[in-house]
């Protein structure tokens, strides 16, 4: 998305709605629990925030939001959340993805299980999240050719991404 | 054969509109799908999953019991599903900096 299409107007309500895109995404995500939702909507919804960014004040300058290199890793860390939950109560001695296993020392089994949800929805959130926004910084790719201007800000974004 | 789509067609959508009428109602516990022993007289999921998910699992919502922990290696293999896609896209969209062309 070139910097040319940005306009002032566009770019302000979309800095005024995505908090609040972003707070109704936790809190879909967190209330699953008790209400239609969980990390797959959830998910959807960080990555809705995150591309409305993109669109509006262009890829350059949302890279502060969420770095392109963020993508892939997010969702790998989200997968492996998941993944090593499961693993994690096969290694307590229970069976894999029992949740049960996850706090070996007594209680409530049921809130323990309750707790295991949370954590794995909270992972199955961050891979949808991450992976939909890897995917729309794989099909836009860099600007060819890009501007002077915006090759300075990339200079500026690589180092402050370095630190 | 051009004549012969519509006919055709009315009289699928008439046999799946007898099949909707014959449906039992949601949520009615005499149901086939809900009873809690099938006809063979094997236990049921689903009356299991209605019963018990609160005491299991503390968890008001049914269906994120149902999703999360009765079922959740499918939602491993969901999240994999998805996880896989952004990989592919990564792998075959993704440009790799131009390296040097040789000399």
């Amino acid at each position: 998305v070139r910097r040319h299409y940005e306009d002032i107007i566009v770019g302000m309500s979309a800095r005024l709605v995505v908090p609040f895109i972003q707070i109704y995404a936790l809190y879909v995500i967190f209330h699953g629990h008790y209400s239609p939702g969980g990390g797959f909507q959830g998910g959807a919804l960080l990555a809705a925030s995150f591309l409305l960014m993109r669109l509006a004040i262009g890829t350059e300058v949302s890279q502060y939001h969420f770095h392109r290199s963020w993508g892939t890793r997010g969702s790998s860390l989200g997968a492996l959340i998941f993944l090593s939950t499961g693993l994690l109560a096969l290694l307590l001695g229970s069976h894999y993805l029992d949740y049960a296993a996850l706090w070996p020392w007594g209680g409530a089994t049921a809130d323990v299980r309750s707790y295991g949800i949370l954590i794995i929805e909270v992972g199955v959130a961050l891979a949808v999240a991450c992976t939909l926004v890897a995917i729309f910084d794989d099909l836009v790719g860099d600007e060819e050719e890009p501007d002077e201007e915006i090759e300075t800000g990339r200079h500026v974004l690589r180092e402050s991404s370095d630190a | 054969l051009k004549r012969l789509t519509l006919p055709v067609l009315i009289a699928f959508a008439a046999i799946l509109l007898y099949g909707v009428s014959v449906l039992p109602n949601r949520g009615d516990p005499t149901s086939p799908s809900n009873r809690p022993t099938s006809e063979a007289g094997s236990p049921n999921a689903a009356a299991y999953y209605i019963e018990q998910a609160y005491r299991d699992a503390h968890t008001p919502n049914m269906v994120t019991v149902v999703l999360a922990d009765y079922r959740g290696f499918d939602t491993l293999g969901e999240t994999i599903v998805v996880f896989t896609a952004g990989l592919a896209c990564y792998l075959i969209l993704r440009r790799r900096p131009r390296s040097e062309p040789p000399a």
